[in-house]
Formats: structure tokens, sequence, C-alpha cells
């Protein structure tokens, strides 16, 4: 397209000039999407920061906002956890996806699975929650009452966000280069000493950048996950305790919260977004060493 | 080719890591299938009985433990309307000044490239709280269909471009030299030549964008509200399909049925939805846009 740029000069028209211009306005307003929406975070929370400081959302003792105590550390342990579970189990099961098809199963069988990873990933998250909710609290409840829990959370949000680490795995698996599989091949290495020793080391970082996305996926999430942890708040003990996550805690309270504690809510959305932030700055940090 | 050079590789060392890594792999495979299985299963199972076309046009009853999704659907059409109409223009007049008009390394192109990859790492939640304070409170719009409708338009944005961006870049540059030698202007090739050439890219993103309304909940908790009636203007509050289901599975004991009949209805329109994106995608990423 710079090419052609260079190479062919034409004198711009009014219409020209107009597309132009409408289009940097849009480009400009879709730009300034994410300004608007760091701009209202912060003017939302303003008014509990003013006068709370930041360190007392970690060290109050408990979050009873009609009291004045915004400690946001539970709700933020059980998003971790949840999130953490989720990926412990959604990558090695993604990544096996991604080498079952490329690697292992047939032409008809790969292609089908394949599609069903995508029409996974359409699923939407309050289908999965309710799923949970009828399905698989009851069943987690005759192993461990109460049944919502931290264990129903990973599980759900588990197949959630396999399907992104097994596409982008997928993605970053078919581009490694043609000639180093066949150079593999021809030393003779089996297939499975292929994959660990060449395939999966080269689409590393293609693999760590779908799991960070997914990760930022985990921590986000509010309705599937607040519809099967039972929204607690505290510190999990065991997987089968019920917590509250920081997403569900912004959508449980939001209906009535007033003033400070409206304003607490606005709090852990900045927080949330922070979190995000920062995994997809990991995330860019390792597509761009990858292309250095 | 890659395919045959492994099996011949695998039939002369077939050792016994092989043999269980390749029984893990298929066994991953399977286990996503199943739960794909499962999930499917159970809500054909708990709603099927509910579906007739009754239930597609009455309006609910008793909170929803009776009568249709009539009204739901309404509102969910209206709410997929106003998005789809402030996310395309914007979404696809900006992939045309990324893809057209900026070079690669303007600083603008960047800067409005780096903003949407944060913005489609924004957990739905955050949207759902940026909305209620933009759009319903401070323009004033309350909760409405309007304002839960723009809200999502933000959410699509990220993915309106990308996918027009992707098929903008797939036309041949001898398309664009082709028209330039004819003396059309550039908007005229834009309109004439281009657009019509990545349609679809750009029918396929407008197809994912659909899916992501119609999957929507949270970020519409606090945008649109919850009113199941028909609404009798834009500035009425309605609440999606999603959001019914949520709202029958959280809110109303004895809802179970019907929300197993409201999410078979909205797995069939993903389903078909996301199908139909995907045939598109397909092929246009095997390079169909052939020179004629």
């Amino acid at each position: 397209m710079t090419l052609w740029r260079h190479t062919i000069s034409s004198r711009p028209g009014y219409a020209d000039t107009l597309t132009l211009w409408l289009s940097r306005g849009a480009a400009g307003v879709a730009a300034a999407v994410v300004l608007f929406i760091l701009l209202f975070l912060a003017a939302e929370s303003w008014p509990v920061l003013r006068h709370i400081p930041l360190l007392h959302f970690f060290t109050d003792a408990s979050w009873h906002p009609g009291e004045g105590m915004y400690n946001l550390a539970p709700m933020l342990s059980g998003t971790l956890y949840a999130a953490a579970g989720a990926l412990l189990l959604a990558a090695p099961l993604g990544i096996a996806s991604s080498l079952f098809i490329l690697y292992y199963a047939p032409p008809g069988i790969a292609h089908g699975y394949l599609r069903l990873v995508e029409l996974l990933a359409g699923i939407p998250s309050v289908v999965y929650g309710f799923w949970g909710l009828t399905t698989l609290v009851p069943l987690i409840n005759q192993v461990h009452p109460p049944g919502a829990s931290v264990l129903a959370g990973v599980l759900i949000l588990t197949l959630m966000i396999l399907p992104t680490i097994a596409l982008t795995a997928h993605a970053a698996l078919s581009a490694v280069p043609g000639e180093y599989i066949r150079g593999a091949v021809a030393l003779g290495m089996s297939r499975w000493g292929l994959i660990l020793g060449v395939a999966l080391p080269a689409a590393k970082t293609g693999i760590a950048a779908g799991i960070t996305l997914a990760a930022g996926r985990a921590i986000g999430e509010t309705m599937a996950v607040l519809m099967v942890t039972g929204n607690v708040v505290q510190y999990a003990g065991s997987p089968f305790d019920p917590v509250r996550t920081l997403a569900a805690n912004i959508a449980l309270e939001m209906p009535y919260a007033m003033g400070d504690h409206r304003a607490a809510l606005f709090v852990s959305a900045f927080v949330l977004m922070l979190l995000v932030m920062m995994l997809w700055g990991l995330g860019a940090g390792q597509g761009e060493s990858n292309d250095g | 080719m890659v395919e045959h050079a492994l099996d011949k590789s695998s039939r002369i060392i077939g050792s016994f890591r092989d043999r269980i890594a390749q029984f893990a792999l298929c066994f991953a495979a399977f286990l996503v299938s199943a739960s794909f299985a499962w999930i499917l299963f159970d809500l054909v199972r708990g709603g099927i009985g509910y579906l007739s076309i009754d239930f597609l046009v009455d309006a609910p009853r008793d909170a929803g433990r009776a009568g249709g999704i009539g009204p739901i659907l309404i509102s969910t059409l209206l709410i997929l309307l106003i998005a789809l109409m402030a996310a395309l223009p914007l979404g696809w007049a900006t992939a045309a000044l990324l893809v057209e008009y900026l070079p690669a390394a303007s600083r603008f192109a960047h800067t409005v490239r780096y903003s949407l990859l944060v913005l489609a790492a924004v957990p739905s939640i955050v949207f759902g709280l940026f909305g209620n304070a933009f759009f319903s409170i401070y323009l004033g719009m309350g909760f409405s269909i309007l304002s839960g409708g723009l809200t999502l338009a933000c959410m699509l944005l990220p993915i309106l471009v990308s996918t027009a961006e992707a098929g903008l870049r797939a036309v041949p540059d001898v398309y664009r030299q082709s028209g330039a030698a004819l003396g059309m202007s550039r908007a005229a090739i834009l309109f004439h030549v281009l657009l019509p050439a990545a349609a679809p890219a750009l029918m396929a993103g407008l197809l994912l964008g659909i899916g992501r309304v119609l999957a929507e909940t949270a970020a519409l908790l606090f945008t649109s509200g919850y009113a199941d009636r028909i609404p009798g203007s834009l500035l009425d509050s309605g609440r999606t399909l999603a959001m019914h289901i949520y709202d029958l599975s959280m809110n109303i004991p004895g809802g179970d049925a019907f929300a197993h009949a409201s999410a078979l209805v909205l797995i069939a329109a993903l389903l078909l939805i996301n199908m139909a994106a995907m045939r598109l995608a397909a092929g246009w990423q095997h390079g169909t846009i052939k020179s004629k």
C-alpha cells in the first residue's frame, strides 16, 4: 500500500478530502473511547479517593461499604484464585487441543474439532453460568457442600478461556516454518520429540501471548463466575469454599450503591482495568520481543 | 506433505513415550468435545419441551415463569441495531484510514491501533460501568435501549476494525493501481473497488459483532436495564435475551425451565451466526479474491 502511495500521485478531489477527513474523525473517536473509559473511571472514583487513601482498599478490616470499610483484598484473592485455577487447567488442555489438531488427528477430525473449539468460543458467558448453576453446582454439592465454590468457577472459566488458548496456540504452531519440521523429520525425530524439541519452542512466544490474553479474560469475566461461585466475601481456604470476585462484586452491588460505595465500586473497576492492562502489556511485550 | 513425512517417521520410531503422549492428547480433545456435548445436551433436554411459536411471540407472564419472549426479542433486536449503526461506520472508516490513507509508520495510526488493542482487553463489566456513568447519567439517557446499544458499540469497535483491516489488506495492490490508472479518485477506488472486494471480510466482522452483542450481559446490566415490556421508544428500558436468561436463573425461583428454553434460542441463533461467519472468513482467508 505504501508502494502505491509513492508510485502514483493523484490530485485529491473534493470527495477524497471529505472521505479522508471523515475517516480521520472516525479513527479519532475510536481511539478516544479508551481514554474516555479511563477518564470516567477516574472521575467516578475520585469522591472516595479524595478522602480515603488508596492503601485503605487493601488494609481495611473488611468490605463493609455501609460502615466505610472498603477492603478489596478478599475479592482480589477470589479473582486470582479462580483465574489461576482456570489457567492451570485450560493451558495444558488448550495446547493439547492445538497439538491434537495439527499433529495427531486425521484431517477430517482435525477440521471438525477446530470448528467445535471455535463454536465453544461463541457460547455466551451467561449460558456457561446457567449451565454451571444447574448442572455443575449440584454435582459439586454432592461431593462437598455448598457446591457454589471456587472449584465451580474454575471449571466454568476453564471452558470459557480454553478456546482462546487453543486457537492462538494453533495459529502460532501453524506459523512454525515447514523446513524446521522437515529438518526434524529428516533427523529421525519421533513425533513427540519433534513437538517437544522443535514445534513448541519455535511457537512459545505466540502460545504465551495467547495464555496472557486468556488470563485477562478470566480476570474480567463477570456473569458466569457470579452465577457459580456463591459470592461470599472471604478468603477461600479450600476449592470448595464460596468466594466473590472483583467483577462479580461490581455487578452485585452496583444496583443499590450510592455515594462513597458507588465510588468504591469504580475504584475496583479501576483495579480490574489495571490488572488486565498489565497482563496485556506483558503479552504485547512478548509479541515485540518475538518480532525483534 | 508434513503429514506424510510424520507418518513415515512415526512408523519407524514408535516409542513408548510417543504412545503415552498421543493418548494424553487424544484424551484432552475428547474431554473438550465431551464437555461441549454435555452442555448442548443439557440445554436441549431442559428447553426443547417449551419451545414453540407462541413462546417466541408471547409476552412473558408471571416474571417470566410463563408466557414467552416476544418483547425481549424486540428489545434485543433494537439494541443490536443501535450498536451496529453506531459502530459499523466508525469501525470501517477507521480501518479504511489505517490501511488506505496512513503510512504504516504514521504516529496517528500507531496511536489508534494501540488504543484499540487496549479497548479489546477491557472487561465487559467495565464497559457497563462506563456506559452507566457516561451514556446513562452524564448524557442523561437513563436506563435505555439507546444507552445499552451505544455501550455495546464501544465494545464492538476493536473487532470490526481488525476484521475490516485484514480484509482490506488482503485486496491485491493491482486493484488500486488499475483504479488509479483508470483515473478514479482514491475515494472512488475505496468505495467502488476495495470495499466490495473486501465484502466477505466486512461481513464476517459484522456477524462476529452480532454474536458479541447477543452474548453480552455484564455491559447491559446498568445501561439498558431489566424491563421486559415492549419498549415504546429508544429511551425506554429493555432487556436482551442473554439478560433474560440471567434474570430467570438468578432472581426468579422456578424460572429454570423457561431459562433453558431461552438459552436454547440464544445458542441456536449464535451457532448459526458464528458458522456463517466462519464460512465467510474461511473463504476469504484461502485467497478467494481472484483477479478476474
